[in-house]
Order: structure tokens, then sequence, then C-alpha cells
């Protein structure tokens, strides 16, 4: 029980895969001048990572491992992450349409989403078993939208106040996630069990 | 010399990092140092110039419908022959940007400019597109990380120029990535605005 909580916070806090990975970078600064919209965001990320490496876990140790073709790895899971994405947008439009509603802007978003994939690649690297890999897509997504939501909570603050011409939009923006990123570093060293 | 001009344009105008805003995972992630940008900068380089080229000759064949796919499955193949490449003359290297190679395949800009220029124009306009690209994409990174190295610890390319201890590390760890590529952003604006 104990390494799964230190995985939750390791994934959530300590190694923060916007704050401290670097991934998944691009949604963040462009989904994130609005709460709502980063909320949506977030919980579409959720969705597709936790299925989506659920899906290349298994593809990895039934398919590529024991047939040898390893090397084949980037290809399969870029492909089959799109056409994951491709298919739960259909799914959701027909059998949640309320859900469909909510996320739908979102998910042909989430291709273009490295973190989707480093989630998919970091799993295979780090060894771990189906729950863990599970676990830790589960945190990650939730450490991204963390992130996200805070950030979007300061852009909005951001939006009403003056700021110097030449830093107005993005500068100001990746300086904002810098302090935050500064704030983040707090949790370093945290270790549980 | 109309190529090399098309090249140097391409590489300023169509800038990933300052201009396109394009690309920015890697951007941040792996310019801790000069050598690692740069680095990373090449990788990328060498896969958008190989993948344009194929892409460009493909443009005939691949019908409109599927065309994203298969940039996509065309991208991903250069990135594994990187992959194995760097696997086996640079492994040191191939650790310190783990997992940011096989991540060069949702690079917006190796998808971007097939979709925007390859698919549309011939094999060699492609290439040269590529490399300016390229290169842009490059020297963009290199300059984020020797920025960085140099205000956190002192050196630039491994050679050093002050004291270490003078530096402030925080420069080399994450946040720095954001600010000092936000401080570069705003002075391009700066200088875009005075144009």
């Amino acid at each position: 029980m104990l390494a799964y909580l230190s995985i939750i916070i390791t994934a959530i806090f300590v190694n923060n895969i916007v704050f401290a990975q670097f991934l998944g970078i691009c949604p963040f600064l462009g989904v994130s001048k609005r709460i709502s919209s980063a909320v949506g965001m977030g919980m579409a990320v959720m969705f597709v990572m936790v299925i989506a490496t659920a899906v290349t876990y298994l593809l990895q140790m039934y398919v590529l491992e024991p047939y040898n073709v390893t090397f084949l790895q980037t290809i399969v899971f870029i492909l089959v992450i799109a056409a994951l994405v491709q298919v739960l947008e259909i799914v959701m439009k027909k059998a949640m349409p309320s859900l469909y509603q909510a996320l739908g802007v979102f998910l042909p978003l989430i291709t273009t989403n490295c973190a989707v994939l480093g989630v998919a690649i970091l799993v295979v690297q780090k060894n771990m078993t189906m729950v863990e890999a599970l676990v830790y897509s589960m945190s990650t997504a939730v450490g991204f939208t963390l992130a996200l939501v805070i950030f979007a909570g300061i852009r909005e603050q951001l939006s009403i106040s003056r700021v110097p011409k030449c830093m107005q939009g993005v500068p100001i923006a990746l300086i904002t996630a810098g302090i935050l990123a500064m704030a983040f570093m707090g949790f370093a060293g945290i270790k549980i069990g | 010399m109309n190529k090399l001009k098309f090249i140097i344009e391409s590489a300023i105008k169509n800038n990933p990092t300052f201009v396109l805003l394009l690309g920015m995972c890697p951007t941040l992630g792996t310019t801790s140092s000069a050598m690692n940008g740069m680095s990373m900068g090449l990788a990328t380089l060498c896969v958008l110039v190989c993948s344009n080229a194929v892409i460009s000759l493909l443009r005939n064949v691949i019908p409109d419908k599927v065309r994203i796919p298969a940039f996509i499955v065309v991208i991903a193949s250069f990135v594994t022959v990187l992959q194995m490449v760097m696997q086996a003359y640079m492994p040191s290297l191939y650790e310190t940007l783990g997992i940011f190679i096989p991540l060069i395949v949702v690079n917006c800009i190796l998808l971007g400019r097939a979709e925007a220029y390859a698919s549309k124009n011939g094999v060699i306009d492609s290439l040269c597109d590529g490399l300016g690209v390229g290169l842009g994409f490059t020297v963009s990174l290199t300059v984020l990380g020797a920025l960085r190295e140099f205000l956190g610890t002192g050196k630039v390319f491994d050679m050093v120029v002050y004291n270490e201890e003078y530096g402030s590390l925080v420069f080399v760890l994450a946040p720095g990535a954001f600010i000092v590529l936000g401080l570069l952003l705003a002075v391009v604006n700066n200088i875009k605005a005075q144009k």
C-alpha cells in the first residue's frame, strides 16, 4: 500500500509532469487562460492517459516483447494513442453525450500532448507492474490537472493586471510558470516508505 | 546562393522557439547546458530534414484523407532510426536526453512543417526548409542552454567563465528554464516592436 502512496505523491508533487519533467507544456500554455477550460482539459487528459497507458502497456507485454519487436515501440505507441483518441471520441459521442459535450473540444488536442506518449514510454522504462502503471498514470494526470488549474487561476488574475508591453502574453506566462515551478521544488526530497 | 538565403530566412522567420512557439517541451526540458541543447536541436534537425524529404517525395502518393497518420508513421520511423543510432554510438548523450528522443515524434514542429510545407513542395525545397527550421531550432536551444549554463554554473560549453560559486543553481534546475525562456521571449518581442 505504502508503495502505491509513494508513487502517487511523487507523481503529483515531487516529480510533477509539467514543472519537473517538462511534458505537456503546449496544452499547459495553450489551455490555461480560464479555470473552467483548464479543468475540462485536465479531465480529458486523465481519461485518455489512463486508458492509453493500459492499452500500450498490454501491447508492450503481450505483443512487442514476446515477438522481439520492441524497436517498433515509438511507432506503435503513437499510432495506438492517435487511434484511441479517435475511437474514444466516437464512443463518447454515442454513449456519454453529456461527458462528450464537456470534454469534446479538448479530445483531438490530446493526440499531440507529449505527456500521454511520455507516460506510456516511462511506465515501460521503469519496469512497473500493471497496477503500478495505472496508479502512476492516474496520479500523473492529477498532477497535470493541478498544475493547469493553479496556473489558470493565476493567469485569470494576470489578465486584468498591468504588464509591460514586451512581457504580455507568453513571456509573463512563462515567468509565472517558473515561479510556480520554484514552489513545487519545495516538495523535492519528500520520501515515503 | 538563393537556396542559402531561403534556408537562413526560414530559420529566422519560421523560428520554432521564438516566433512559432512550437516544441516547447524539449526546449525547456533539454537545455540545462549549451551542449545538451545543441544535441537535442541537432537530433530534431536530422529527423526534420529526413522526414521533410520523404514526405515531399510521397506527397502525390499519400491520399489526402490519411495524410496525418502517414506523416506520423514517416516521422516515427526516422525517430526510431535516430534512437538506434544514438544508442549505438552516443550512449551517454542518449541517457542524458532520455525520454525526449522518442518524444520527437510528438514535436509539433515536425508535423507542422510536413503539413504546411513538405506536402506541397518539391524535394530540394523541402530539404532546405527542414534544414532552415531545424537550424533555427538548434540555434535557439543552444542560446537558451548556454544562457542557463552561464547563469547557473558560470560555464559555457563547459568552459569556465566565472567561478561556479557565484552562479545561481536555480537557472539549471526546472524553474530557470521557464524564467530564462520568458525573458528571452520578452527581448525578442521588444526587438520586433521596435522594427
